[in-house]
């Protein structure tokens, strides 16, 4: 399909998407029918998502929480089991081969290729595979290696190559065949910090080289997504449980609105007058201001540490305009204010929060018993 | 200076053109790596030239002791030859799919656009230039070792089987690696239960004859059996005692060539759909 045509539709769309494993399945179907209660496994159950061209798009989700299998499913690798998956508006069931011309992958770790080959040969092996003709597919080559930084091991044999070169070798293997979409599956998992990097920056100026260029990306690295995607969505137990952008997931989560502030010396109440609670760094003398501010609509919680004559404060709100008021009553409380900052919560906490909260409404769930 | 093509984009004539472009330059990239590696890896001459011809050896030095016509050497010879192929068809075609599968290949080449039986035509065309050298080799020192002496009868024939017999293997190897999708550490049983009895029923080291009507029909069902039992006709008139007519043969053999080739493209279709369905094609360790 043609680019112009395909941004007409979703870059890939997938409708009440399911996949079921049957344990031991696949040519005991006779067995596995005529035992009842045989275990299945729903690796997806119902999944929608809709990726946009031109979005780098984060699937997270814990070990087993149907990443891959709905990585393969849209690679056409995997047969749903119902629901519907369209890459470029082509049904991944139906249009096999159209989807096969646009979409390339890169998995964590893989070994893929021959090590008795050189890097070049390699790369012009799977160009082959799609058609480039071959003098592209040098001029190609030559590009890609410069900007993964591995012009002098052109001709190197591959076998020969650290995990980390192995890895961005594997992202030019993709890139060479100039994909409209490119499904990355956990494609930094095992690298080192400098390889990691490399990688990333890598899907990142390939996407701004051509508008349009759409990534799927899946990963257990949480700041890897919240520095790549622009929207991610969570799965677990092959459902989506949260989808938006970083930031959306993040204050979704998000009962109250907190910031930092530290304040230079401020006047204080009488000694041993403390108003903490859960002890720890408490402070000899409680600033006077703690009080009228936990006294202040609106304000959650009011947590204070003093160290060397500054005191940090720590406030909840529950509202962020509430902010204004807070600084109002900090200033006539004699409170000079250094620094205010908004504590964002990670996307970390944001997951662990999601996928903490499915697991516990959901636990019994993802076991299917399959009918007689 | 304008250049205008006869092929007009969008027709059916210009999108299986296309596709047969991208099939060409799928097998040639895939014969690539068992091209170069025949050269950037020699110790194959050893393993794959030496040892066969030490059992060649010892069968010709059999029929030398019972004092055997001395045609029988370039049998063995021949059928040496002729076994590097089966060899091949078992291990670098059918198997290789599996071993594939296991360094994460298959999946890729799933992916790929052009048909997985241009794959499969480039591991047949690498592996044949490898094997068809090793068995060149086989056959002029062993020819040069025993005094072995040929009396071609008809050379054009003699071409066309060793072609049919060579894509009916090869497509008899395409089908078998299309089976194997479906099974995983069992690959390694199976090859090893078909690998002798195959040897044996095809005659490389006896005339199939021998095994009488009914078993050379059926051993008649591996291309090799009729396609060797014709070359030897022709390359020795006199002295081998043939399962059948070499016509008959040839026929025989262009209808194997057919069953395989359509079969391993129908088989493929099939076992790829269900594997896509069972999510065995992209399961490593098993």
């Amino acid at each position: 399909m043609p680019i112009e045509k395909a941004h007409e539709v979703p870059a890939v769309q997938t409708i009440d998407l399911r996949r079921v494993y049957k344990s031991g399945s696949s040519s005991h179907k006779g067995i596995a029918a005529a035992i009842p209660h045989k275990k299945s496994i729903i690796a997806l159950d119902g999944v929608s998502l809709t990726i946009e061209h031109g979005e780098l798009f984060g699937l997270l989700g814990r070990n087993g929480a149907g990443k891959t299998t709905l990585i393969k499913v849209l690679t056409t690798l995997l047969s749903p089991t119902s629901g519907k998956a369209f890459v470029n508006g082509m049904d991944v069931t139906r249009d096999v081969v159209p989807i096969r011309k646009h979409i390339a992958m890169v998995s964590g770790g893989e070994q893929s290729g021959y090590g008795i080959l050189t890097v070049r040969e390699q790369l012009w092996m799977f160009a082959q595979f799609y058609g480039v003709p071959s003098r592209e597919a040098h001029r190609r080559i030559d590009e890609l290696l410069a900007a993964v930084d591995l012009t002098d091991q052109a001709n190197q044999k591959v076998y020969a190559l650290s995990t980390g070169m192995r890895q961005r070798i594997n992202l030019c293997r993709a890139l060479v065949t100039d994909p409209q979409i490119l499904f990355l599956d956990e494609p930094t998992v095992g690298l080192d910090v400098e390889a990691a990097r490399a990688v990333r920056e890598y899907v990142r100026f390939w996407m701004r080289q051509k508008p349009g260029r759409t990534v799927l990306l899946t990963t257990h690295y949480m700041f890897e997504a919240d520095e790549l995607c622009d929207r991610v969505a969570v799965i677990n137990h092959g459902q989506i449980i949260a989808q938006g952008t970083t930031n959306e997931l993040k204050r979704n989560l998000e009962e109250h609105v907190r910031f930092q502030i530290e304040l230079g010396e401020v006047a204080v109440k009488s000694p041993g007058d403390s108003l903490r609670e859960d002890g720890g760094l408490e402070a000899e003398r409680t600033p006077a201001f703690v009080e009228l501010l936990r006294a202040t609509d609106g304000v959650i919680d009011v947590h204070t540490e003093t160290r060397k004559g500054r005191t940090e404060l720590q406030l909840a709100l529950s509202r962020e305009e509430l902010i204004a008021t807070t600084m109002a009553t900090l200033n006539e409380a004699g409170g000079r204010v250094l620094t205010l900052r908004r504590i964002e919560p990670t996307l970390e906490e944001a997951f662990v929060q999601l996928v903490g909260k499915a697991a516990g409404d959901e636990e019994d769930e993802h076991v299917e018993e399959a009918h007689p | 200076m304008t250049t205008t093509s006869s092929v007009t984009p969008g027709t059916a004539w210009h999108k299986t053109s296309g596709s047969m472009r991208l099939g060409f330059k799928t097998m040639i990239g895939r014969a690539y790596p068992r091209l170069i590696s025949a050269i950037r890896e020699p110790d194959w001459i050893f393993y794959e030239i030496a040892l066969p011809l030490l059992r060649v050896t010892a069968f010709v030095l059999v029929y030398k002791a019972l004092k055997a016509p001395p045609e029988y050497a370039g049998f063995v010879i021949l059928g040496g030859a002729m076994m590097a192929f089966w060899l091949n068809v078992l291990w670098m075609m059918a198997a290789q799919l599996h071993w594939e599968r296991l360094s994460g290949n298959l999946e890729l080449y799933l992916m790929a656009p052009a048909s997985m039986l241009w794959i499969l035509a480039g591991m047949a065309f690498g592996g044949i230039f490898i094997t068809l050298l090793r068995a060149a080799v086989i056959v002029v020192i062993g020819s040069l070792i025993f005094g072995i002496s040929y009396a071609i009868t008809s050379m054009p024939e003699l071409v066309l089987i060793f072609v049919l017999t060579l894509v009916a293997l090869y497509g008899l190897g395409s089908m078998l690696a299309s089976l194997y999708l479906l099974y995983n550490r069992e690959v390694w049983a199976i090859q090893e239960m078909i690998q002798e009895p195959v040897a044996l029923i095809t005659g490389f080291y006896f005339p199939v004859r021998a095994l009488g009507g009914y078993a050379g029909g059926v051993a008649s069902l591996i291309p090799l059996t009729l396609g060797l039992d014709a070359m030897r006709q022709l390359l020795f008139p006199h002295g081998w005692p043939s399962f059948l007519p070499v016509g008959w043969e040839i026929a025989i053999l262009m209808v194997l060539v057919v069953v395989f080739l359509v079969g391993a493209a129908k088989s493929f279709a099939f076992i790829e759909r269900r594997a896509r369905g069972e999510g065995r094609l992209t399961l490593k360790w098993q």
